[in-house]
């Protein structure tokens, strides 16, 4: 499915979408930065309550299809701003980490 | 080719929020010059753990990547308090990182290990007062 397509599900919201015809080949969790980048795979929806602006550089590398902020955490201001200009992809959710992976994964 | 190009990055030390401009800027740069998505993903996140690891222990340095027609060779380096123990360092885990560090995200022990991993070769020199220089290989 692609990140437009999982943002159209009741349970997620897209803050900042400039790439949503990409595919979402899979999905990793995390919150430590440097794990995110070693484990999750590219292409992946990356779950993490962080929502400070290393997200965006992290992602530009680790190149996950998109972020998912769980927990009904909202992305800082500079957050948003650099995910823009760097076309990442960004939702939000109110579930828990642990419910917002379930649901992506049976969306999959 | 025994030709190389050199990319200078000055790291700053004092914005953490800019952190990872140099790896996004290599990154895009290795795509330009064609190289495969493994090796730019390996090349670009070995540096940005270094990058951060500037950042966070020596109050910023330099990275430099020579491209040459097999390899890319990333030096990083900086003078900030030295590494007094490289192989405790070295293992997953270990961070001196302080917890306002720890609370973005970073600091999990995993910088080095992760640039070890993502790379052929991987040497540090370091002198306590003095500085760090790490050099890292990556096989094209």
């Amino acid at each position: 499915m692609t990140v437009r397509e999982l943002a159209a599900l009741p349970e997620f919201e897209a803050v900042c979408l400039p790439d949503g015809e990409r595919e979402i080949l899979g999905g990793y969790a995390g919150d430590l930065l440097s794990w995110v980048m070693g484990r999750a795979s590219e292409g992946d929806a990356w779950v993490t309550i962080m929502s400070n602006v290393n997200i965006v550089a992290v992602s530009t590398l680790a190149d996950p299809a998109c972020i998912v902020l769980s927990e009904g955490v909202a992305p800082d201001g500079d957050t948003l701003e650099r995910a823009k200009e760097q076309g990442i992809n960004i939702l939000t959710t109110s579930l828990d980490t642990f419910d917002a992976c379930v649901r992506i994964a049976s969306a999959l | 080719m025994t030709d190389k190009v050199n990319f200078h990055f000055d790291i700053d030390g004092d914005n953490f929020t800019s952190a990872g401009e140099a790896s996004v800027r290599i990154k895009k740069l290795l795509r330009e010059m064609g190289f495969s998505p493994d090796t730019i993903r390996r090349v670009s996140v070995a540096m940005y753990e270094g990058e951060i690891n500037m950042v966070i222990h020596a109050n910023g340095g330099s990275a430099d990547v020579d491209v040459y027609g097999d390899r890319i060779e990333i030096i990083l380096a900086d003078k900030g308090p030295g590494i007094p123990d490289i192989d405790l360092a070295m293992q997953e885990g270990y961070s001196t990182a302080p917890d306002n560090i720890r609370s973005l995200g970073f600091g999990a022990g995993m910088g080095l290990p992760n640039m070890k991993r993502y790379t052929d070769d991987m040497r540090i020199e370091s002198a306590l007062g003095v500085g760090t220089t790490i050099y890292m290989t990556v096989k094209t």
